[in-house]
């Protein structure tokens, strides 16, 4: 039995610019999340990462296709599927009217569990909340509420839990603190999928990771292969001019850094020259190993219409 | 010797503690701010009471032997259970809505008769606090009498369920506060007010007397001032009978948009 289970999962929402056409968030998506992993879900904004998290937490409903958690399907038996699941929002949302421990406890109670102090306790240990616990939502600051959230999603030790973009706009520490938290919870036997956009997080947690375009699975394993798959170098310099166009269409350019794929000395060496014979010059050059944004990179660029590659 | 199992380890016993949690989490949520919620309806009620009073005693004689002071009385009280009733689940769900937080809600196992009876419950608790408050508090002015109280109980506590109903209806509706406002003052409020609180519908021509006979809140209002004077301008059967009607069709729609998660659920 999956932790995760999306079949054929598709989703549409009415678009008011053209109401014939609606906009198809998800187009089939197939996929399933074992027991134990840590998984990542990436994909630039509007692939539909979120859309797939609302329809597992019942938030939305699909048009098409099934998707159940642990063997509970989210519909026809929603009650059981979230008491398996627990959701860390993507957006800073509180209750103004109660404090820390009040909503905890509310929470608690909402999954039918009563006197939870003590796990509430742990939690609050756990993520540095303890001296807030008395202290309304509302005054929280931006990291502590991130970190409420968490707690929220918690109270009712679900073996399913799942983070949207859990250290967006985060600090290093807290994020370092996050991602210790969610990492000994996934050693503890809890599935985590993650939602991000910071690669380095992904390829640093997630032991398998999907890709996910204009609503469709464009790349799907483990986080090793992913990496070997990709080119195995990357060359990296800064020019101070524009590249010629040969270069520039390889390469990804962030101001004055050039990073292009490199298989091999052959191809460093011929990039080097190319950029010797435009008349510029090439400063801190380096050669270091891809890494997951590279992978990211190439694949997005070979999916354009988030056509996947036909697959076994 | 098998254990037997808490009440949360069964899908039941959690389900009921679920909806009891959300129950305790709405009445909390006025309780906390008491004086808004409580305190201003009650404060409103004197209010009017004094003015009115002041200014229509000893010139109106609604029924016989009844002061106008003590006629106003059970008006102004079912006025407070009808308005803060409507306002506790409507205000809630929409602020929960547009601040985000409804989302941990919309997480949990709770169905939609779980929401249904959590608000609606609520509603009545809010209802019944303020209209408790207006009586005690307005009873130093004039003491109405209490000729059939079971009356008094029956559409208090009905008439607070049905515009916690509406309320749901409401919250779940609006988008912004602003079309909430518009409910609560364009449609709530006039209704109220032009349903016999102040006056007897008797004393309008034929045709506002009409009109009123089509306002529900008429009903109510009439139904309720019967179990204290033994006097109404309707028998309180017909009004309970168009109360409870209006009760099960009102109920049957707020329980479909919950069901089908009319937006709050995509």
């Amino acid at each position: 039995m999956s932790a995760i289970s999306f079949q054929s999962v598709s989703k549409s929402y009415p678009s008011p610019r053209s109401p014939n056409k609606p906009f198809l968030a998800l187009d089939r998506v197939d996929l399933q999340i074992e027991r134990g992993e840590f998984f990542g879900l990436l994909g630039p904004n509007g692939a539909g990462k979120t859309t797939m998290i609302s329809i597992l937490a019942g938030l939305s409903r699909a048009n098409a296709g099934t998707v159940s958690v642990l063997g509970s399907d989210v519909v026809t038996d929603f009650a059981q599927a979230r008491r398996k699941l627990g959701i860390v929002p993507q957006e800073l949302v509180f209750d103004p009217f109660f404090n820390v421990r009040e909503a905890l406890r509310f929470q608690s109670g909402y999954f039918g569990i009563r006197n939870n102090d003590a796990w509430i306790d742990e939690l609050l240990h756990s993520l540095g909340l303890t001296d807030k616990a008395s202290s309304n939502t509302r005054q929280l600051s931006g990291g502590m509420k991130r970190r409420m959230l968490v707690a929220q999603a918690l109270v009712h030790r679900p073996p399913v839990i799942v983070l949207d973009e859990p250290t967006a706009g985060v600090d290093v520490e807290l994020r370092q603190t996050l991602w210790q938290f969610i990492a000994k919870l996934n050693r503890q036997g809890h599935t985590v999928l993650l939602t991000t956009h910071y690669l380095e997080e992904a390829e640093a947690l997630c032991g398998r990771i999907a890709m996910l375009k204009s609503g469709r699975i464009v790349a799907l394993d483990s986080t090793s292969e992913l990496l070997k798959a990709a080119s195995s170098n990357v060359l990296r310099f800064k020019v101070d001019a524009e590249l010629p166009p040969a270069l520039a269409e390889k390469a990804r350019v962030t101001g004055r850094i050039v990073q292009i794929p490199a298989n091999d000395a052959r191809e460093i060496e011929a990039y080097l020259a190319a950029v010797r014979e435009a008349g510029l010059l090439a400063h801190d050059v380096e050669i270091r190993k891809a890494d997951l944004e590279d992978v990211f990179v190439q694949v997005m660029a070979k999916h354009p219409d988030g056509v996947a590659d036909t697959a076994a | 010797m098998a254990a037997a199992l808490l009440p949360e380890e069964t899908p039941h016993g959690a389900a009921m503690i679920g909806w009891r949690t959300l129950f305790h989490k709405e009445i909390l949520r006025f309780w906390k701010v008491g004086f808004q919620t409580v305190g201003a309806p009650v404060l409103t009620a004197i209010l009017y009471l004094l003015v009115f009073g002041h200014v229509l005693e000893g010139r109106v004689r609604v029924f016989g032997d009844v002061s106008y002071t003590a006629f106003l009385i059970p008006g102004l009280v079912m006025m407070g259970v009808l308005q803060n009733a409507f306002a506790n689940s409507s205000s809630s769900l929409i602020q929960s809505k547009i601040m985000g937080n409804l989302v941990f809600l919309l997480l949990t196992p709770l169905s939609h008769w779980h929401w249904f009876f959590a608000y609606v419950a609520s509603s009545i608790v809010r209802g019944m606090v303020v209209g408790l408050g207006v009586l005690v508090v307005t009873f130093w002015f004039a003491g109405p009498s209490f000729v059939a109280p079971l009356w008094i109980l029956v559409f208090g506590v009905l008439g607070a369920a049905l515009m916690g109903v509406l309320g749901l209806i409401a919250g779940l509706w609006a988008e912004k506060f602003d079309q909430l406002a518009v409910f609560q003052n364009f449609i709530i409020m006039p209704m109220t007010f032009l349903s016999g609180v102040f006056y007897s519908i008797k004393s309008l021509p034929p045709f506002w007397q009409l009109v009123s006979h089509l306002n529900p809140f008429f009903y109510m209002i009439d139904g309720f001032r019967y179990g204290f004077f033994g006097q109404s301008d309707v028998s309180p059967w017909l009004s309970l009978a168009i109360v409870g009607t209006a009760m099960v069709a009102a109920s049957a729609a707020a329980i479909h948009l919950l069901r089908i998660g009319y937006k709050i659920r995509s």
